[in-house]
């Protein structure tokens, strides 16, 4: 499903941190080979893009036109499981901000030994595929105790939101981590104890403020995978966003389908591509920033 | 600070994990390794070992995984180095970075369904190529068959394996290749005796989350397909869900061990390498 590492690679990419002297290869003509896979990208990613949208323009009655699109405003069944896994994005990403940056933090400044196993801990998820993840679980419903029942599977939002904080856990301690590192920890925590402020205060005014970049990029990230995951939602019978793709292309209504398709992932692209100049933008005058 | 004060502020992280990964995965493990009645047993395993279907469901998930990650590692670093070679902070860059990150991370159902669009029954480019006379449903392409899911998965292999390799090319410093033509080397010589080597770890490693990524897919196949794909994860899909045979639920869980069991060893894999790798790029 995912690619955890790859988010943390491409956060690094956005924070920075990469090293100042390049590859380069000589002169600055375009090459064949460079030109030769532009083209070859170009076919193939966006090829099958252009099809899909021309296909999403296509209406039931046969003209083009934006009625597909329309549907995710005018159509009941496609707007409350949009409305569930927006609401399921949110919180997800406030309980895995809640959760990793006071973690992060702790480790960095009283337990560096603990980094090794942070690693590992949180490397752990990938280990088991979504598909196995929801097979754990279905099978731990069966025998649960009515009270996780009632209280934690009955409702999509308890029900999601715990297991996709773990799944986005590989990525976001990274970014987290990278954020943290890049920043002058221990004189700013010194500072802002000194000055009598209480942890949580220190935490959320000074810390968080600092590593904003980072943190953004983990929630965005965390955001855009409740936004994706189909497998564990189809497997526990919950009825969101991508779920309600699948259900309406088995119904025959394939173009809604491909333009809910469309509108994910430009939507994402362009959340992406802005963060991408944002986290740019403040690497310039992070130093400033700091003390 | 030290001894049991340090690890005070890890523990709500800690006894997350352990109830919201743990859980899950104890279930799993817990549910391969006994009877209905929970006794202890491997028949389990054996028993999904000597099933035809499981077993053909392994090779298909394995030779999915290896040929869509070969082929997504060669055009992902192709592609990566060819974007590494423009201005860092350029347009092209920054573009093929967003792009790269929503494809390698929206892998599933989008997707799909715009291969579907493409290259379905109705697809848009099937209809296209009719015209010209190539008719590819008559060939036995169909985008449901492991083809088909192969090729989707290509496409967002590629743009994992540009996320992956960038930082490692982007690692190859100026400095060895300028020392190496001044000493005489040719291009291809520099090409084999410092950038491949210096880029192999790299590259291994990268490959090998490839192949651990499409192995634990399901979203594509679910969307294109629905669990009757022979592959590994629908069999868990259907094993749990369909009505199939009384016991099945042990056979799924079974196959989630043993699923788990091969990205363990990949991960390893990915981590030894992962350390030779940093040597020289870091």
């Amino acid at each position: 499903m995912t690619a955890p590492l790859a988010e943390a690679e491409l956060m690094r990419e956005m924070i920075g941190g990469s090293p100042p002297s390049r590859f380069r290869w000589q002169g600055g003509r375009p090459r064949v080979w460079r030109v030769l896979i532009f083209v070859l990208a170009a076919i193939f990613f966006i090829g099958p893009l252009a099809a899909a949208f021309k296909y999403s323009l296509q209406q039931s009655d046969g003209s083009y036109g934006f009625g597909n699109y329309g549907q995710i405003i005018n159509n009941r069944a496609v707007r409350s499981p949009l409305v569930t896994s927006l609401e399921i994005a949110v919180i997800t990403a406030a309980v895995v901000i809640t959760l990793m940056l006071p973690t992060v933090v702790w480790v960095r400044l009283k337990k560096p030994k603990a980094t090794v196993a942070m690693e590992l801990i949180t490397l752990l998820p990938i280990v088991i595929p979504p598909v196995v993840m929801a097979a754990g679980l279905e099978e731990f419903e069966l025998n649960a105790p009515s009270w996780v029942i009632k209280y934690v599977f009955n409702h999509p939002l308890t029900g999601l939101i715990p297991f996709y904080v773990v799944l986005a856990m590989p990525f976001t301690y990274r970014a987290i981590d990278t954020g943290v590192r890049a920043i002058d920890l221990h004189t700013l925590v010194d500072a802002s104890r000194n000055l009598g402020a209480s942890w949580p205060s220190t935490l959320v005014r000074v810390v968080l403020p600092n590593v904003q970049t980072a943190a953004l990029g983990a929630m965005f990230l965390t955001i855009a995978l409740c936004l994706g995951e189909v497998v564990i939602a189809t497997l526990l019978l919950y009825n969101t966003f991508p779920v309600e793709m699948v259900v309406l292309y088995h119904q025959s209504q394939v173009g809604v389908s491909v333009a809910l398709s469309m509108f994910t992932l430009i939507f994402t692209f362009l959340v992406l591509f802005g963060l991408s100049f944002v986290a740019q933008r403040r690497r310039g005058g992070g130093a400033a920033r700091v003390v | 600070m030290s001894g049991l004060g340090g690890w005070a502020g890890i523990l709500p992280f800690a006894a997350y994990v352990v109830v919201f990964l743990g859980i899950p995965l104890y279930v799993v493990v817990h549910g391969s390794l006994t009877t209905e009645s929970n006794q202890l047993t491997f028949d389990n395993f054996r028993q999904t070992w000597s099933s035809p279907a499981y077993r053909i469901a392994f090779k298909n998930s394995l030779i999915l995984s290896v040929w869509t990650s070969i082929v997504g590692a060669l055009f992902g670093t192709w592609l990566a180095a060819a974007v590494v070679a423009a201005k860092r902070g350029s347009l092209l860059h920054r573009f093929v970075q967003s792009s790269s990150g929503v494809l390698a991370y929206f892998a599933g159902v989008p997707l799909a369904f715009a291969f579907i669009a493409a290259l379905g029954l109705q697809g848009v480019v099937t209809v296209l190529l009719k015209h010209f006379g190539i008719d590819l449903y008559a060939h036995g392409f169909t985008i449901s068959s492991m083809t088909g899911v192969g090729l989707c998965y290509v496409y967002f292999q590629i743009p994992l394996m540009v996320i992956l390799i960038t930082p490692a090319l982007e690692g190859l410093r100026s400095e060895w290749q300028e020392a190496a033509l001044s000493l005489g080397a040719s291009k291809l010589r520099y090409l084999r005796h410092v950038a491949v080597p210096v880029l192999l770890p790299s590259f291994v490693g990268a490959t090998l989350i490839l192949f651990g990524n499409a192995f634990s897919a399901y979203a594509t196949a679910l969307a294109l397909v629905g669990s009757t794909l022979s592959i590994v994860p629908a069999q868990i899909d259907n094993a749990l869900n369909g009505n199939v045979l009384v016991g099945a639920d042990r056979a799924g869980l079974t196959l989630g061990t043993e699923m788990i069991i091969v990205v363990l060893i990949v991960m390893v894999g990915y981590l030894l390498v992962q350390r030779r790798a940093r040597r020289w790029l870091r």
